[in-house]
């Protein structure tokens, strides 16, 4: 075989490599297949040998402006044509433009004799022609094997593929061979032993009655590629691969922190609420509100001019709309504006790498900022939990990857919700908010913790989880005494608290009114007392002049007595000395 | 023998009746393979069908888009245009016993008788 000489050959020139445009692809084989050498594509029926083929040349025209050849054994141009209508190509344009040539190749068996030697010259001055014609780079063969039922003689066929290589590579075109797959082998007739550079199988399994596609690459000699098996798309816009095992751990971070959209909710995250691009799981049981707290956020991103997908994996986007409407937040308007798109899917819709893959392209078209996952825990049921583990955490990594916040959403069943979640997901996620159910005195109330918000200080409060007409509201619950009270309780509490309250208050106020009215009292006794004492004054000082008055008349009196008398001496003190010293100073 | 010639077959009296045969050897160049299916062909014709053929000479290296309108694959290929349907043996027709099969021949002359 030659393909020793072919390994050994591959490090010195640096193997040259075609990208093939599909989406992924180009990633997982670390810049494409080989570029001049035949690729063997293999699989079964419906793997999506042929789609990967055309999708092969068709993007090798439009993105690279490399002319393709397509030789189909299988199908007719105008059913191609046809097909690929209906994914938006028209390949009748591009075989008009001279960039496409599609060729049907086609013997039956039925009306055909061999008759002595022969080769497959024939197919060789075809394929020659083709690519001459229009300067084609990229050659497509499907399903080569459909040679091996044209023909009966093996050891001819056998010789002849081996020259058809040589003959490709000779032309120096880049080209992809479908084959069938095999019982035990590759390809049903060992297409393989002559396509020595590059093997990639694509592969169509059913799970628990979930299909998923998988592509991975067999082997690839002398280039480093990805070994996994890798979910693949087939849609409107043709195969994509997602190579989501490939992610590393060194994605951005950002300190730019965005707002829940619930005040006091952001007052428990350090007052600023989430990083960008951080990942928030919200855990509770049923009926708690996790999707209202989603749909907060939601709000509030569309609020900044942000967009947002919601991946909703249980309800309509009408229903939740409409449910939303109700705690008073309207998304339609954001659906309207183009800020916000739904994506409602079942969960058993397709399996968990599918659906990966599906929001990853969702995800890619739209550009969020923030996506919503609502459950998470749903997507369990379409498989193991192990493997919606290792499905969620390639999702949170890409979704980290591109700076977009993520919010999942995660039901918990189970007697203790706060311990685990049902996916074991929490350690891949950088904020968990748990949303509980608070029983007591007949009734269950909705409480909120933040079991933990990586990088920020954040409450260790519980706060009580209100759904009012206007959103959510967080009230502080009562804790005292009797425990921690939370719904008709704590507003039993608070209410008696409130008659407490006011009961001090009238107290209060009544001891000041009562204090008012002694300082009145006093202060009344105050002016009768300077009353009397006025009085008693006023009643004084008339008597102590009344008094004096009696005292002079009775000088005078004396004096005038003593006049009478002709005295010289009595009262002499008294009335004289004025006289005397008044006649002095004259 | 060159490329595209039409070869026409010795005319003999008395075949106005009986069918006209038209075959047409595809052939990539004058390769010993070609040759030898050329000299095949002639044999059989002359002696199955005498005055009653034109065979026709595609060199598909000179002209591919014939390889392609009539789906020629493995080379040589001889087509049995006329009479139809169509029947098709490809080889060196080394085979003289497979030749007559494929063409029909046996059969096609019991009809006509």
């Amino acid at each position: 075989m030659a393909a020793p000489t072919t390994s050994m050959q591959g490090g010195v020139p640096l193997l040259l490599k075609c990208q093939t445009g599909v989406k992924g692809l180009d990633e997982i084989t670390d810049g494409g297949i080989p570029r001049g050498r035949p690729t063997l594509v293999c699989g079964g029926t419906g793997c999506g040998k042929t789609l990967l083929g055309m999708d092969f040349v068709i993007r090798g025209i439009v993105q690279f402006n490399e002319p393709g050849v397509f030789f189909s054994f299988e199908e007719k141009p105008e059913e191609l044509i046809q097909n690929y209508a209906s994914f938006g190509v028209d390949l009748e344009g591009l075989t008009r433009e001279g960039k496409l040539v599609l060729e049907y190749v086609h013997i039956d068996r039925t009306e055909i004799e061999e008759a002595g030697d022969y080769d497959l010259e024939g197919l060789f001055v075809r394929l020659g022609h083709s690519i001459d014609t229009i300067g084609a780079q990229r050659v497509v063969i499907d399903t080569l094997e459909a040679l091996f039922s044209m023909f009966a003689n093996d050891m001819v066929l056998r010789a002849e593929l081996r020259r058809l290589f040589a003959f490709l590579k000779g032309k120096g075109v880049t080209t992809i061979v479908t084959g069938e797959t095999g019982a035990h082998t590759l390809t049903r007739f060992g297409l393989e032993e002559y396509v020595a550079d590059c093997v990639i199988a694509l592969d169509h399994t059913v799970k628990e009655q979930i299909a998923t596609r998988r592509l991975r690459i067999v082997k690839y000699r002398g280039s480093s590629h990805g070994t996994n098996e890798y979910p693949f798309l087939i849609d409107h816009q043709g195969l994509s691969i997602l190579p989501i095992t490939s992610l590393k751990l060194d994605h951005p971070v950002s300190t730019e922190r965005i707002s829940t959209g619930i005040a006091r909710l952001d007052n428990m995250l350090g007052g600023q609420g989430f990083y960008r691009g951080s990942s928030v799981l919200i855990t509770g049981t049923a009926g708690t509100g996790k999707s209202s707290l989603a749909a907060h956020f939601v709000d509030a991103a569309c609020r900044r001019g942000e967009r947002a997908i919601y991946f909703a994996f249980e309800e309509s986007q009408n229903q939740i709309i409409r449910n939303m409407r109700s705690i008073g937040i309207d998304l339609e308007q954001w659906v309207t504006r183009g800020l916000l798109t739904f994506h409602n899917t079942r969960p058993t819709m397709y399996g968990l790498e599918m659906h990966l893959v599906s929001m990853h392209k969702v995800v890619e078209t739209a550009a969020p900022s923030v996506v919503v996952v609502d459950p998470v825990s749903n997507l369990i049921s379409t498989s193991s939990i192990r493997e919606a583990k290792a499905m969620l955490s390639r999702l949170v990594d890409y979704l980290k990857l591109k700076e977009i916040t993520a919010i999942c959403t995660d039901l918990a069943t189970g007697p203790n919700p706060a311990e685990s979640t049902e996916v074991g997901i929490s350690s891949i996620m950088d904020a968990w908010l748990l949303l509980q159910d608070i029983a007591g005195s007949g009734e269950r109330n909705r409480g909120l913790y933040v079991l933990k918000s990586r990088g920020m200080q954040h409450s260790n409060q519980v706060r009580e989880f209100i759904m009012t007409n206007d959103g959510i509201e967080l009230r502080d619950v009562y804790v005292g005494s009797c425990g921690v009270l939370t719904g008709a309780a704590r507003t039993a509490q608070e209410a008696k608290e409130a008659a407490e309250a006011l009961q001090r208050r009238q107290d209060i106020e009544r001891k000041q009114r009562q204090l008012e009215r002694r300082k009145i009292a006093i202060d009344a006794q105050i002016m009768a007392l300077r009353t009397e004492y006025e009085a008693d004054q006023d009643e004084l000082q008339r008597v102590i002049a009344q008094a004096k008055r009696q005292e002079e008349r009775l000088v005078l009196d004396a004096e005038t007595m003593a006049a009478a008398r002709q005295s010289d001496n009595l009262c002499r003190s008294a009335a004289a000395p004025e006289t005397v010293q008044g006649g002095n100073q004259v | 023998m060159s490329a595209d010639q039409i070869v026409k077959g010795t005319t003999t009296a008395g075949g106005a009746e009986a069918v006209h045969w038209l075959l047409t050897l595809y052939v990539a160049g004058q390769t010993p393979r070609s040759v030898t299916a050329f000299s095949n062909l002639k044999q059989i014709c002359e002696e199955h069908l005498p005055g009653r053929y034109d065979i026709e000479i595609v060199d598909v290296v000179t002209k591919p888009e014939l390889a392609t309108r009539d789906q020629v694959v493995a080379l040589p290929t001889l087509v049995r245009k006329l009479p139809e349907p169509v029947r098709k043996v490809i080889g060196d027709l080394s085979n003289k016993e497979k030749v007559l099969v494929g063409l029909e021949v046996r059969t096609m002359e019991r009809t006509v008788k």
